[in-house]
Formats: C-alpha cells, structure tokens, sequence
C-alpha cells in the first residue's frame, strides 16, 4: 500500500509540469493583445510607439522562449509572475480569491455525496418501484439541467419566498459560519445537483450489477443477514466505479463554478477566470488553469489511493 | 417411495415446483420433483444443461432471484418443513445447517474481503463465537481443507489464490458451523482434472468423517460413479430415474440414462465404433412436448408417452426408480438401442511415408515482466511451448491433452501461426512454414475453436459467415454456386440449409459448433485444428459433434490435431496421442497402447485422476493422487518440470529434464525411471 501511494504521488510530478508546460504554448496561439485592449479600455486614440513601450516594460517583446524560461524558473518558487492587467503578483491575486472557491467545491462534493448515496443505494435496491422511477427521474434531471440556469432558478425561487437574497459580500466560514453557510449553500447545490445525479445513476448501476455477482449469492448461502450482505458485501464492491466516477466529474463541478459564481456574483476564482479572459490577460488566465489542473490531479490523485484502499487487488498489485 | 429409513432421513422433498415468471411466458424450471437425502448420504442430481438441477439446489436454499415461484407439498428439513418457515429462521438455516459450494471459485469469494473475514463469519453470525474463538476455528478449517500456512493465508484476498485453492476455501466455509447438508453445485467443473480429483476426495472424505450429507449437482457421469450412494437423474425439469448409484449404472432402465451412459466415451474401453448419440435437443422448457418430456428424442417412444409417466420401482428393488412406459425394453435391450449404425473408425491403413505437418523442436517463449518493487520492473520468461516435436500424416487425428497452462493450445496457435513461434521448425505439405509462406497454406490449414458463443461474429448469418472465406479465398467466384456450396456444406454436418438466414444467438452450441466445422470445410482443408472443440457442449451434444468429425474423417481423409483436457474424449477419437506438461511433452504412443500401458508418472496420475462413469470400476481403482498445483511457468522446477509433484522423484530427477525415449512401439516417455516404474 505504501509503495503504491509513493508511486503514485510521485507520479503526479511530471503530470504538473506538462500541464504546465502545455498551458503555457497553448495560451499564447490564442489572439487578441492585452495592451491594446489595456490602453484603449479609457477610450481615445493609443499610437503605435505607446503600445510598444508598454509591451516592453511587460517583457512580451523579448522572445517566446525566454518568456518560457522566466514562467518555468519561476513555477517551483510559487511565482506565477505579474497580472498584466492589474500588475499585481498572479499568485496573490488568485490566493485572495481561492479560499471562497475551495469551500464552494468542497460544499459542492459534499453535498452531492451526501444526496447521490441514499438516492442511488435507494434506486437500486428497490429497483423496478415507483421510487426508482422517482429517482430516475431526478437524476436524470441533474444531467439535462446546466447549472447556470438551475443557479437563476434558485436565486428566483429565494425572490419568490424569502423576498431576498443572500447578503452581498461573502462572509469568511470563520468569521460568521451560519451566514457564510447560507451564502453558499445555493450556488453549491446548483452545481452539486449534476454532480450528484451522475453518482447516484453510478452507484446504482454499480449495486445492481454488484447484488447479481456470485460472492453475494455466497454471503446469502452462509446465512449473512441481509443488510450486511449489502453493506459489506455490496457496497464496498459498488464503490469503486462509483469513486472513479466522483474523481472524473470534478473536472465539471470546476466548470460549473466558474459560471455560477458570475450567477451568484461570488469572487471566486470562477469570476477571476471570466474576467481574464475577457482581459486576455495571459499571466493571470496560465496561472489559473494551472491552478485548476493542480486541483483536478490532486482529486484523481485522492480517487487513486482510495481506490487501492478499497480493492486489495490494486493494492497489492506487483 | 424410497428405501430410507423414516428415523434417516435428512432431506424429504415432496413435490417441489419452481416458476420463473417472465414477459413473454412462463418456465417451469422445476416440475413436481420428490426425492430423499439420508443423514450421512451423498446424492448425485445428475442432468444436462438447463434441466433444473441447480435450480432444484438453489429453490431448496431459497436462494432464487425474486421472480422465481417456488411452492412445494413439503420440504421437511430435520422434521422441520423448511418450505412454510420464515425467511429469518430460513437464514438461520443457511450456512448454519445447510450450505452451499458454487460451481465458479474464482468468482464466488469476495474479492475485497480478506479469506479470514469471509471464514469467519458463518461462526461470528450463527454461532457468536469471539472474534478470537473464530479465528482458532478459521485456521484449523483452513488446515482441513488442506491449505497449507492456515494462520497466514487468513490475511490474505481471493486474489492470491489458486483456483483449486478458492475451492478449498469454500469448502471450509461450508463446513465452518458443522452442518447436516453441504449442497455442492457442479463445484469441480471450473478445475483441472488433478485439482478436480483432490476437491472430490476431500469432500468425500470429509463427509464421510463428519456425518454430513452431500448433495452434488453435476453433469459428469464419471463423478457421480466415483462418490454417489444414490442419484436423481434429471430431464426437462422432471426426474426421469432414481435410486441406488450402483444399481442405475448396473441396470439402467429409463431411455435417457441410458443414452446418457452410451454417449459417454469411455477411457477404459479400447477404442471402439462410433459414440451412441440421443438425437436432436433438449425441449425449450417455455412449451415442453406433452406427455413424457423424452418423446420427440427417445427411440423406444410409442402412443402411450403422450401421456406423463410417473416413477415406477423396476426390477424388484425399492430402491430404483424409473419414468418411462418402456423400461423392460429399454433395460432389456439397452445396449441396442441407440446403435443406429455400427460403422467403425476410417479402417484404412494411415500412410506412413508423407507427413502433412512436421513439428520440430518447437518453441514459443512468451517475455513478461512486472513490478516487483517500488520503481523497479522484474522480467522472465514463460515457456510456454519448449522444444515439442511431432507429426501429423494425412487421415490422422493427433490428440494434445494435459491441464490448463501446459501450452496445448499455444501449440495450435503456433502452427496457425496466430503467435509468432519464437523457435524451432514446422513444415506442412513439404513446405516450410514462416510468415511468409502460411498465406499459402492457409486454406489447407483451417482451426475450429472452443468457443461456439464468441467465436462467431453475432452480426452475420450463418450464410455470410461460411460464404465469407469462400469469397477471399476465390474458391467459387459464381454466387449461384456458392449459394449451392453452403447448403452442401450446412447439409454435411447435419444442419438445414435454410439455416443460412439465422443468426448465430438463434442456434443452440451444438449447431454452432457445426457451423464451425462448416466453416473449417468449405476450404476443403487437409488439415484442422480443434482447440477444445466439444468442451463448451453437454455429453448427448458432445457425442454428435464427436460423431460428426470421425465421419467427416473417413469420407474427406482430413487430419486432426485434436487438442483437450478430456481424456477421454481424446482416447476415443485419436490415432496418436501426446501428453503435454508444463511446455514439454511427457508422453506419446497409439492411442489404445498409451491408456492400457501409461509409462509416464504424470500421465498415469492423469488417468487416475479422470474418473471412470461405472461405479464397480471406480471404486476398485487403485490411484496415484498427484500432489499440490501447476507450478508457476515463470519459475518452472529444476530438471524434470514435472518433479515438483511427482510421487516417485529422486535427486537425480531434479538435475537435468529427461529426453523423450522409447519405451515400445511408436511409444515414447520422458523419464528417467521408465523400467524401474514399469516393475513396480
């Protein structure tokens, strides 16, 4: 077990650098030109010699692998280099906003874990009832639906009730964890409802097909009582696809945020995204799909060592 | 109804019927069966496939998926009526009283579950013993069943098993609460022969030396000769004949048992005629014939079987019971009846001058590698063929036989040149074979696999199938007669020729087989290769695709390279017949001279191992039981490869693998011990 989690996360290094290193090349075939967009943003006539000066002071006049060079030496010293928009540090600029998107993510999972378990393990073991058709229906839902537009559902759902929406200007999780809760809850469950669904249609097909195998036919013929032939038995067996699951569609849920933090007008790292498109501020946008792509192989990284604790298979495979 | 004593009696099934409720109907998988298990007895439930024997296993257990309708007079269980309790007392039975061994040990065991878990809680749920009471138990049941290192195999997964030793395993968890009845569903058919003769010993004398009853459900005649005290043969959901194993095998009295016991080749007997064949199949059970289910099949069938014949005692003994109208005649004339023509095997001399394939020192080495450790990735060698030579003449049938992983197959594959072979020397027809010049042969060199289910593309008919090689090879550019070629060919080995609009999944295995067979003739081929043809078919199919391939044999003067586990299915259809081991060959000779006079230990302990379906024979074998498994090939035993498990091995075995050498006529035995074994 301890070898396969060295090798595994030692694995993850060369994933990041050519993550890295792709992110880089791809974001500079992208047209469009910072400064122009820059200068002209206050309106007026900009010369010629103006935007060459200001790309200079930028260093987007030196050559294309020198400015590969500078962005790789300065990776593994945590320096993403300077937002050409804002001209800040990139790497203080996304920190600032990171805590608020980490928590939405991680409400988000937790929310469509705690939704996709009973409603799949439900579905499966009355299969055929009006309940599995009920949950069908709703997950089937959560697949068809985007989450931005379940996001505007919501927000007029709360107009319609309660009258209001959540206070503006996020409240830090420590400072007032009630409000901080309520703000976010909304949006998580709007991108949490397509994670969920996609799980829970998951876990049921994995409990279907795993109650139908022979071992559960021998924990039957031991005298097992029957609910721990579906816990122990079942489930166990049933997570593993459910988990690679859960690990693939984060890739989603990270999409999904960046639209609905703009829905809900959350500064998250979502809205940053948006922003530095918009700009083409290419320091900024590289830092940021860095940052993402960490968190993606991060989570698969989580997928692929619980993945071994659950199947000694893996574990112990030579 | 029968003979046991009221006071002996275990197991009292009264009219059990079993229903599957499905869209388009209903089967009666299960039709008002009765039948008796004594305490300490063990009964064979004997059938082909899909006539409800384990279904009879698994509606006693109430083990059946929910759509299944079980409903019976009584099943008195101990005295008890297991048929009306509920379904918490029915689990407290189970794995308590009565348990259960699958047929698949490679899937039965939980594979997340560590083998001590999955042990102990049989005692842990019905006899709430302490966690470290249960784990005394585990071990010394793991040390029962032969497990050898019982206290650290506890922590182990199913992975790190061999199959006979999940076996073993299930074995143990049966037995763990001590019960009455252990059902055992077909639980050697997944295994080798040698693996399967240690799992039936073991269980045979286990039962034996605990009093408990064995219910085995199987399909193999010679198992149920070597270890029933009574049998139930089952036919379309009915019990067609029971009562005493010694007495049914002496004097079997229904049309079917009979038929059964005559298509069955027979290792003991020298190589004979043509296999007795029961015609057609069995019915399809949505809508059964009316009357006895046997008719449309039996050749003793008369007016009377459209009505359904009820058990009857014959012969005078209690004990023996059978369901025809006809059974004085058919015990009567038994032995006639199913011999529809007697012709022999192709008695023409096999000219020995031309080989059609030679073989030379073949060799086909398989390089893997796998982590061994944290970066590191170690690589070996699999032998799986190592320096095997042979030749096959014109009108010959070579059988290749020995147990999974002995590389009979990659043997086949080689000479196809599926694998590329990675040594030696092969001529067919004089011309040598590499990869450039197969193309040419490959016509006269066809194959017929084991697999009647996958090995046909389920998206063609029959007719493209068998019109595609035809077209490839330009063999009949006409589509006129090739159309004509198909149904000559479909007619030749006993299908319709309508059947070219048909799908493969609309044909039963049997029939797919011979569209195989069909397809390896339309290249009129000089030579086939059979990998396992007949494994995946029941015993009265098994005979007619058997049949099939001698007459085609002795009409087309084909040869075969024959290859199989089953040796008597081997003995029976081969001229010559070579015993394979771990990539070598042990032992080859005639047919007749190999079986009567086996030189080899290995091939000696292969036969013993095979068990033979009369139960006078059988139990007056004297065995030489081979010890332990296959070795891994990647890490073969020094010397002989087969001295890991020989019973008469000596140091000098271990020093260097024996040479073939003659020990007769055309015989030849890889051992060192050839004329001292021949005294003993």
């Amino acid at each position: 077990m301890l070898s396969y989690a060295i090798r595994r996360i030692l694995l993850t290094i060369p994933t990041l650098i050519a993550v890295a290193v792709l992110v880089f090349f791809v974001l500079r075939v992208v047209p469009g030109d910072i400064v122009e967009i820059k200068l002209t943003a206050e309106g007026g006539m900009v010369s010629e010699e103006e935007i060459m000066s200001e790309k200079e002071r930028l260093g987007l006049n030196d050559p294309i692998m020198v400015q590969f060079y500078k962005y790789m030496i300065g990776l593994p010293q945590g320096d993403l280099g300077i937002s050409l928009w804002t001209e800040n540090n990139v790497s203080s600029e996304i920190a600032a906003r990171i805590g608020l998107s980490f928590e939405l993510a991680v409400l988000s999972t937790v929310l469509a874990v705690l939704i996709a378990f009973p409603l799949g393990t439900l579905s499966a073991l009355f299969r055929g009832s009006i309940l599995d058709y009920v949950i069908r229906l709703l997950t089937i839902g959560g697949i068809a639906v985007p989450s931005f537009w379940l996001g505007m559902l919501i927000i007029m759902m709360l107009l319609a009730t309660v009258g209001k929406l959540p206070p503006l200007g996020t409240v830090g999780l420590l400072e007032d964890p009630l409000t901080n809760l309520y703000q976010l809850i909304w949006p998580a469950l709007s991108v949490g409802y397509r994670y969920s669904s996609v799980t829970a249609r998951m876990l049921r097909s994995s409990i279907l097909e795993v109650l139908s195998e022979d071992y559960i036919r021998t924990a039957r013929a031991k005298g097992v009582f029957e609910r721990i032939v579906i816990v122990k038995h079942g489930m166990r067996n049933a997570l593993l696809p459910t988990v690679t699951v859960i690990g693939l569609e984060f890739a989603f849920l990270l999409g999904g945020l960046v639209v609905t933090e703009s829905v809900f007008n959350l500064n998250g790292i979502g809205k940053l995204f948006v922003d530095s498109v918009v700009r083409n501020d290419l320091n900024l946008l590289q830092g940021l799909v860095l940052t993402v792509a960490t968190g993606f192989v991060l989570i698969n990284l989580i997928v692929d060592l619980l993945y071994a604790a659950l199947d000694p298979r893996i574990r112990y495979q030579k | 109804m029968s003979n046991i004593d009221d006071k002996n009696v275990l197991l009292d099934v009264k009219n059990l019927n079993v229903e599957f409720k499905l869209k388009n109907g209903t089967v009666r998988a299960v039709d008002n069966i009765s039948f008796q298990v004594g305490k300490g007895e063990f009964l064979a439930i004997v059938g082909e496939s899909g006539c409800g024997k384990s279904v009879t296993a698994l509606s006693l257990m109430r083990l059946l998926p929910r759509i299944a309708d079980i409903s019976a007079d009584h099943i008195k269980f101990d005295g008890v009526d297991i048929s009306k309790v509920t379904e918490s007392e029915m689990r407290k039975l189970r794995g308590r009283r009565i348990s259960m061994i699958f047929q698949e040990p490679m899937t039965s065991l939980n594979p997340v579950l560590t083998i001590g878990d999955q042990l102990t809680e049989p005692l842990l749920t019905h006899l709430e013993m302490s966690e470290k009471e249960a784990n005394a138990r585990t071990i010394e049941l793991l040390g029962m069943v032969g497990i050898p290192e019982p206290e650290k195999r506890l922590t182990q997964y199913p992975h790190q098993f061999s199959g006979g030793m999940r076996q073993r395993v299930m074995i143990a968890i049966g037995l763990a609460c001590e019960p009455d009845l252990i059902i055992a569903d077909e639980p050697t058919t997944a295994l080798d022969v040698t693996i399967q003769a240690q799992i039936l010993e073991l269980l045979k004398d286990i039962s034996s030396r605990l009093g408990v009853a064995v219910i085995m459900i199987t399909h193999n005649l010679g198992v149920v000769a070597a270890y029933a005290d009574r049998v139930n043969v089952m036919y379309a959901a009915r019990i067609v004949e029971q009562g005493d194993a010694n007495q049914i095998f002496e004097k079997p009295s229904h049309p079917y048992t009979i038929g059964l016991l005559r298509s069955v080749p027979r290792m003991d007997k020298p190589r004979g005629g043509r296999l007795a064949t029961i015609d057609g199949l069995p019915p399809n059970l949505m809508s059964p014939p009316v009357g006895c289910r046997f008719k449309p099949r039996c050749p003793l069938a008369g007016d009377a079987c459209d009505n359904v014949p009820v058990l009857e005692t014959q012969h005078g003994k209690e004990d023996h019971l059978a369901a025809c109208f006809f059974t004085d005649k058919a015990s009567k004339d038994g032995s006639t009846i199913y011999l529809a023509e007697t012709s022999t095997h192709s008695s023409a001399e096999i000219n020995k001058e031309n080989p059609l394939l030679v073989v030379d020192g073949l060799e086909q080495y398989f390089s893997v590698s796998f982590r061994s450790g944290w970066l590191s990735n170690t690589s070996g060698t699999v032998k799986a063929v190592d320096g095997v030579s042979f030749e096959v003449y014109p009108g010959q049938t070579v059988g290749l036989v020995g147990e999974s992983g002995c590389g009979k197959t990659s043997v086949g594959r080689a000479i196809l040149h599926l694998n590329k072979a990675t040594g030696g020397k092969m001529q067919f027809n004089d011309v040598d074979l590499n990869s450039n010049s197969v193309a040419l042969v490959r016509q006269d060199m066809q194959v017929i696999f084991q697999d009647p289910f996958s090995s046909l593309n389920p998206r063609m008919t029959i007719g493209e199938i068998l019109e595609e090689p035809l077209k490839v090879h330009n063999i009949v550019l006409d589509p006129q007669e090739r159309e004509e070629k198909i149904s000559d060919l479909l007619l030749k080995v006993g299908l319709y020729p309508y059947m070219r609009e048909r799908y493969p999944h609309e044909l039963s295995g049997g029939q797919r087989q011979r569209v195989g067979i069909a397809r390896a003739l339309s290249m009129e081929p000089k030579l086939i290769i059979c990998d396992e043809p007949v494994s995946a078919l029941d015993v009265s199919v098994q005979a007619q695709i058997i049949n099939l391939l001698e007459d085609l044999q002795r009409e087309l003067g084909i040869a075969y390279l024959f290859i199989a586990h089953d040796l008597a299915v081997v003995k029976h259809i081969s001229h010559k017949v070579i015993v394979m081991y771990l990539g070598k060959i042990m032992e080859f000779g005639e047919g007749d001279d190999l079986y009567s006079n086996p030189r080899h230990p290995y091939t000696r302990a292969l036969m013993d191992a095979a068990p033979i379906p009369d139960p006078q024979i059988e139990r007056n074998r004297v065995k030489i039981v081979l010890k332990g498994e296959l070795p891994s090939p990647l890490n073969p035993p020094k010397g002989c490869v087969f001295s890991s498990r020989c019973n008469f091995v000596t140091d000098a075995c271990r020093a260097e693998m024996p040479q073939l050498q003659e020990c007769g006529n055309e015989h030849q035995a890889a051992c060192i011990k050839l004329d001292e074994l021949e005294n003993a």
